[in-house]
C-alpha cells in the first residue's frame, strides 16, 4: 500500500466552494451590481466583435426601448402589468407546492368570457353592469380552469404539472373554436365594439393602460398580504411544506388545495380580463402571449414574493424591449439581439451562486498550522 | 512505512460549515491491529472528522498522516487508494444489483472486467473474515444487516486496511451486533484499523481497544478501554458528571383516560398493522409501549390522534376529567378532536415531516394547532411568539431567532420544540413516539423528566421507546407489540429486558388463541 500512498499525494484542490451563512444587504447588493457591471463588458466585447456596432450606443438604444418617451414607458408598463399580474396568481398556488403550469390557459379562458360578454352584452348593459359582468365572468372562467386540475389532484392525486400543461391547449383550441365560430377563418376576434367603445376601459390622466395598472397594484399588494398574514396563508405554507404535517395539525388538505386553485386561477382570469378590456380589445389564441410560462420564471426567482416579482418582471419586460429596439434600429437578427439580453439575465441568474455560496482558492484558506513534518 | 504502528494520525484538523465549527484543531491517532472507538454526543463532530478521513470532505485547516506521511485527501477514490475505507450509516448500493455485481461497482478502471474474479476474490474474503454473504442475492432482498455485510465487503475487497464504521449497530438487532463485532475482532486480528464511530457506552466497552471522545466538535482525549467505565465515559463526553437515574415515581390516583378496544388496521396493500388491540391508559402513570420498530407503534398513535383509518369494531373511547360518559374518538379528525375539547398531545416519530413545519420559525409552529382560533381571517401571531419566547427559556431553546426556520435546528432544539408545544397545550393524554431518538444524554433526560412532570400532573402518558433500559426505568407498565398484536402488558418494575426482549419477537400463546 505504501506505493500507493505515496502516490496520490496531491496538492490542496484549487478551489473550494463554501456555503455562506445569510449575505447582508450591502453584500448582496455588491455582488448583484457586480454582476450587471461584468454582464455589460461580456456584452460590449461580443457586440463590438460580432457587429464592429460601439456597444455605448447599443445600450442606450436598449435603454431607449422603454424609457425613450412616455409611449415607450406606458407600453413598458402595460406589460409589466400583465406578466406580474400572472405572476401573482401563481405565487398562492406555487407556494402550496402545487405547479400550476396552466397560467396560459387561465387567462384565455377569461379573456375568451370577457370577449364575449362585450359582444353580446357591449351595447345592450349600461358601463358599471357590463363591466362588473365581465369582471365575475372571467374570474369564474379562470377559476374552473383551475379548479380542475386541482379538484382531480385533491381526490385521486393526479399530477398536476401534466394535467395544467394539457388544460392549456384545451383552452387554446377552445378559443380557436370560438373565433372560427364567430368569424369564419380569422384568427382573432377582431377589434371589438370598435364604434361604441363599450367594455373598452376609459384612458385615465391621459394613459390607455392606467386601471391595468391600478388592479395589479393592488393585487401585489392583497396576495402579499394574503400569503403572510391570514389564516388561509398560513394552511397554504404547511400543506405546501408537508402534507403530514398539515393532517396531523387538522388542516383539511384538500379543501386547502381546491381553495387555493380557484384563487389562483381566478387572478389569471382577471389577467385575461385585463388584456382584453384594458389592452388588446380582441381575444386570439395568442393573447396570452407565453406571459403564462414566463411568469412561472417570475413567481419562483422572487420566491413568491410579490414586491420582488415587480422587481424581476420589470427587468424582463425591460431586457425585451431593449432586444427588440435594437434589432429594429440597427436591423440587427434577432437572434444578436437574444444573446445580448441573455447574457445579461445570465449574469443576474448567476449571481445568486456568488450570494449563497463563496470560493476558497488553493492556499487561500485559514490554514491553522501545517509543521511537523 | 517509517512507523508501522500508527496507521493514521490526525493533526490539528479543523472544519468549519460556514460559522460553525464542525471539529476544532482535532488531532489523534488510530493503530494497526486495534479498535478505535470514536465517541461523542450527536452532533460532536464524529462524523465530519471521518468524513475528512475518507476524502468526503477537505480540511480547513491540519493535516493528516498516513503510516507518518502527510497525505492530502481530495476524494474518496484518494482514500481508497491509500487503503481507506468506510462504511455510512446510509448504504451506497445498487437494489437491482447482486451482491457481486455491486462489489464490481468499486472495481479500479484499469481493472479488466471479470464477473468471476470478482466472485472468487469476494468468497476469498468472506471466508476469511466469517462473513455469511450470498454473492449471488440481489440487494433489494437483503436485510439491512446483509447490506451492510456488502458494504464492508466491498472496502476490504479494494484492498482497504484502514475501516471507518459509522453507527453500525444503529440499524442491528442485539444479534445481529454480535455478529459484526465477531467480524470487527477478526479484521482486527489480521492487522487492520478499525475505527467504530458510536455514542453507546456498552458497545464502547464491549469491542474497542481504545476510546477517543469528541465533545462540540473539540478532541477531549483517548484512554485505554480497560480503565473506562461507563460514568467516566459520560463525565468526558458530556463534560459534567451526569446522572443517569431515570426517577419512576408511584402513579398517584389513576384515572382511566382511554380505553382502546379490538382496534385494527390494514394498509393500503392489506397487511394487518395492527390485529385487535386492545389496552387502557391512565392518568398519572407512563405506559411505555415497546418492540421491533415497525410493529405497528407508529399506526396504534395514529389512529388515535385521528390520523389513521381503521377498520370495523374497532373502538377508542376517552375518559375526559369530570364527565362520567365516554367519548368516542375514532372518526374524528385531528381538529375535530381537538374542538371536542379533547387535550391529546401527540408527539409523532417524524418531528420535521409531521410534527412541524421546518420552513417555518418557532413562532409559526407554535401556533400550528391553535392558528384556526377566532373567527378573523387574520392570523394571530402574537400569543404564539410569547408562547415560543417561554418554550425557548424554560427548556433552554438554542436558536438565533425565533423566525429562524426550525430545520435548521439541531435535533435537540427541534424536539424541544415540538415537545415544548405539546405539553403548553396542558395535555389530558400525552403520546410520544421516539421521543428521545437522536438526543444527546442531556436533552434526553430534560425530556424523561418533562414526562415525568406531566405523569405527576395527572397525565396520561403513552411512551413508545426503543431502548429498553430507559422503557423499564421510566415506564409503570409496558406493553408489548409485536406483529401488530399486544404481546402482554408488564409491570415496568419487576419486568425484566430478556422477558421483554423475548415478547418483541416471539408471540406467546396467551395472546394466540
Amino acid at each position: 500500500m505504501s506505493g500507493a500512498a505515496e502516490n496520490t499525494i496531491k496538492k490542496e484542490p484549487l478551489v473550494r466552494i463554501v456555503k455562506r451563512d445569510g449575505a447582508t444587504f450591502p453584500q448582496k447588493v455588491a455582488v448583484r451590481v457586480v454582476a450587471i457591471l461584468l454582464a455589460l463588458v461580456v456584452d460590449a466585447i461580443f457586440i463590438f466583435g460580432v457587429t464592429g456596432l460601439n456597444p455605448l450606443g447599443v445600450y442606450s438604444v436598449m435603454w431607449g426601448g422603454t424609457f425613450s418617451n412616455p409611449t415607450r414607458f406606458s407600453w413598458a408598463m402595460r406589460d409589466l402589468a400583465t406578466l406580474l399580474c400572472i405572476g401573482i396568481a401563481l405565487a398562492p398556488a406555487f407556494k402550496m407546492r402545487f405547479w400550476n403550469i396552466g397560467a396560459e390557459g387561465q387567462v384565455l379562458m377569461g379573456g375568451l368570457v370577457t370577449a364575449l360578454v362585450m359582444v353580446y352584452f357591449g351595447n345592450s348593459l349600461p358601463a358599471p353592469v357590463l363591466f362588473a359582468t365581465m369582471l365575475v365572468a372571467s374570474v369564474a372562467a379562470g377559476a374552473l380552469w383551475g379548479f380542475i386540475p386541482a379538484w382531480f389532484k385533491a381526490h385521486w392525486n393526479t399530477n398536476e404539472t401534466l394535467f395544467t400543461l394539457m388544460m392549456n391547449y384545451v383552452a387554446t383550441s377552445i378559443v380557436a373554436c370560438m373565433t372560427n365560430i364567430m368569424r369564419g377563418k380569422a384568427s382573432s376576434l377582431g377589434t371589438l365594439n370598435k364604434a361604441t367603445k363599450a367594455g373598452w376601459f376609459p384612458a385615465i390622466a391621459g394613459q390607455r393602460y392606467t386601471i391595468n395598472i391600478i388592479v395589479v397594484i393592488v393585487l401585489t399588494f392583497a396576495v402579499y398580504a394574503y400569503l403572510k398574514y391570514s389564516k388561509h396563508g398560513y394552511e397554504i405554507t404547511v400543506v405546501g411544506e408537508s402534507e403530514n404535517t398539515a393532517r396531523y395539525a387538522g388542516i383539511n388538505v384538500r379543501r386547502v388545495i381546491i381553495r387555493t386553485m380557484l384563487i389562483s386561477g381566478a387572478i389569471c382570469g382577471i389577467c385575461g380580463f385585463l388584456i382584453v378590456a384594458g389592452k388588446d380589445q380582441t381575444i386570439s389564441t395568442t393573447s396570452a402571449g407565453g406571459q403564462g410560462f414566463t411568469a412561472i420564471i417570475v413567481a419562483w426567482l422572487a420566491k413568491f414574493n410579490t414586491f420582488y416579482m415587480a422587481l424581476i418582471s420589470f427587468l424582463l419586460i425591460f431586457l425585451s424591449r431593449g432586444a427588440s429596439e435594437i434589432s429594429s434600429v440597427y436591423s440587427l437578427n434577432e437572434y444578436a439581439t437574444d444573446i445580448v439580453t441573455g447574457i445579461i439575465l445570465f449574469f443576474i441568474l448567476g449571481s445568486e451562486f456568488f450570494i449563497n455560496f463563496r470560493l476558497i482558492w488553493r492556499g487561500k484558506a485559514p490554514k491553522l498550522t501545517k509543521e511537523g513534518k | 512505512m517509517a512507523d508501522t504502528q500508527i496507521a493514521i494520525r490526525l493533526e490539528k484538523v479543523t472544519k468549519t460549515f460556514g460559522e460553525v465549527v464542525a471539529n476544532k484543531d482535532v488531532s489523534l491517532e488510530v493503530r494497526r491491529g486495534e479498535i478505535l472507538a470514536l465517541l461523542g454526543e450527536n452532533g460532536s463532530g464524529k462524523t465530519t472528522l471521518m468524513n475528512m478521513i475518507a476524502g468526503i470532505y477537505y480540511p480547513d485547516g491540519g493535516q493528516i498522516y498516513l503510516g507518518g506521511q502527510a497525505v492530502d485527501i481530495r476524494s474518496p477514490r484518494d482514500a481508497l487508494a491509500l487503503g481507506i475505507g468506510m462504511i455510512h450509516q446510509h448504504f451506497k448500493l445498487v437494489d437491482v444489483f447482486t451482491a457481486a455485481e455491486n462489489i464490481a461497482l468499486s472495481m479500479d478502471a484499469a481493472e479488466r472486467f471479470d464477473l468471476k474474479r470478482v466472485r472468487d476474490k469476494a468468497r476469498a474474503i468472506c471466508e476469511k473474515y466469517e462473513f455469511g454473504l450470498d454473492l449471488e442475492q440481489k440487494v433489494y432482498e437483503m436485510s439491512v444487516s446483509q447490506k451492510q455485510t456488502l458494504e464492508i465487503v466491498k472496502v476490504l475487497y479494494r484492498g482497504a486496511d484502514i475501516l471507518i464504521l459509522d453507527e453500525p449497530t444503529a440499524v442491528l438487532t442485539p444479534q445481529e451486533t454480535e455478529k459484526l463485532f465477531n467480524v470487527i475482532r477478526n479484521m482486527k486480528a489480521d492487522g487492520k484499523a478499525v475505527v467504530i464511530i458510536t455514542h453507546k457506552l456498552h458497545e464502547v466497552l464491549a469491542i474497542s481497544d481504545r476510546v477517543a471522545i469528541l465533545r462540540k466538535g473539540e478532541y477531549i482525549d483517548t484512554v485505554d478501554t480497560k480503565t473506562a467505565t461507563e460514568a467516566s465515559l459520560t463525565e468526558m463526553m458530556v463534560g459534567q458528571k451526569v446522572e443517569l437515574n431515570i426517577e419512576r415515581p408511584t402513579p398517584e390516583n389513576t384515572v382511566r383516560r382511554l380505553a382502546i378496544h379490538n382496534l385494527s388496521v390494514t394498509s393500503e396493500e392489506g397487511i394487518k398493522l395492527l390485529d385487535n388491540v386492545s389496552f387502557e391508559a391512565f392518568g398519572g402513570e407512563i405506559l411505555g409501549i415497546a418492540g421491533i420498530s415497525g410493529n405497528g407503534q407508529k399506526e396504534l398513535l395514529e389512529a388515535i390522534a385521528g390520523l389513521q383509518p381503521t377498520e370495523r369494531g374497532s373502538d377508542v373511547q376517552f375518559f375526559a376529567p369530570g364527565k362520567g360518559r365516554a367519548m368516542e374518538l375514532l372518526g374524528m379528525s385531528p381538529r375535530d378532536i381537538r374542538e371536542a375539547g379533547v387535550h391529546l398531545s401527540f408527539v409523532p416519530e417524524d418531528r420535521l415531516g409531521m410534527g412541524l413545519v421546518g420552513s417555518m420559525g418557532m413562532t409559526g409552529n407554535m401556533m400550528l394547532k391553535s392558528y384556526g382560533k377566532g373567527r378573523t381571517p387574520i392570523l394571530d401571531q402574537k400569543a404564539p411568539r410569547a408562547l415560543a419566547e417561554e418554550i425557548r427559556e424554560e427548556l433552554g431553546v438554542v436558536t438565533p431567532d425565533l423566525n429562524t426556520p426550525v430545520s435548521r435546528l439541531s435535533g435537540g432544539n427541534v424536539q424541544k420544540v415540538l415537545v415544548g408545544r405539546e405539553i403548553a397545550a396542558s395535555p389530558i393524554v400525552l403520546m410520544t413516539a421516539y421521543a428521545v431518538r437522536g438526543l444527546d444524554i442531556n436533552t434526553s433526560y430534560t425530556i424523561y423528566h418533562l414526562l415525568n412532570e406531566q405523569k405527576k400532573k395527572g397525565v396520561a402518558v403513552v411512551y413508545v421507546g426503543e431502548d429498553l433500559d430507559v422503557l423499564l426505568a421510566l415506564c409503570d407498565r409496558i406493553l408489548v407489540l409485536c406483529g401488530g398484536k399486544v404481546n402482554g402488558i408488564l409491570p415496568g418494575a419487576t419486568a425484566t429486558k430478556e422477558e421483554v426482549g423475548l415478547r418483541m419477537t416471539q408471540l406467546q400463546k396467551e395472546v394466540q388463541q
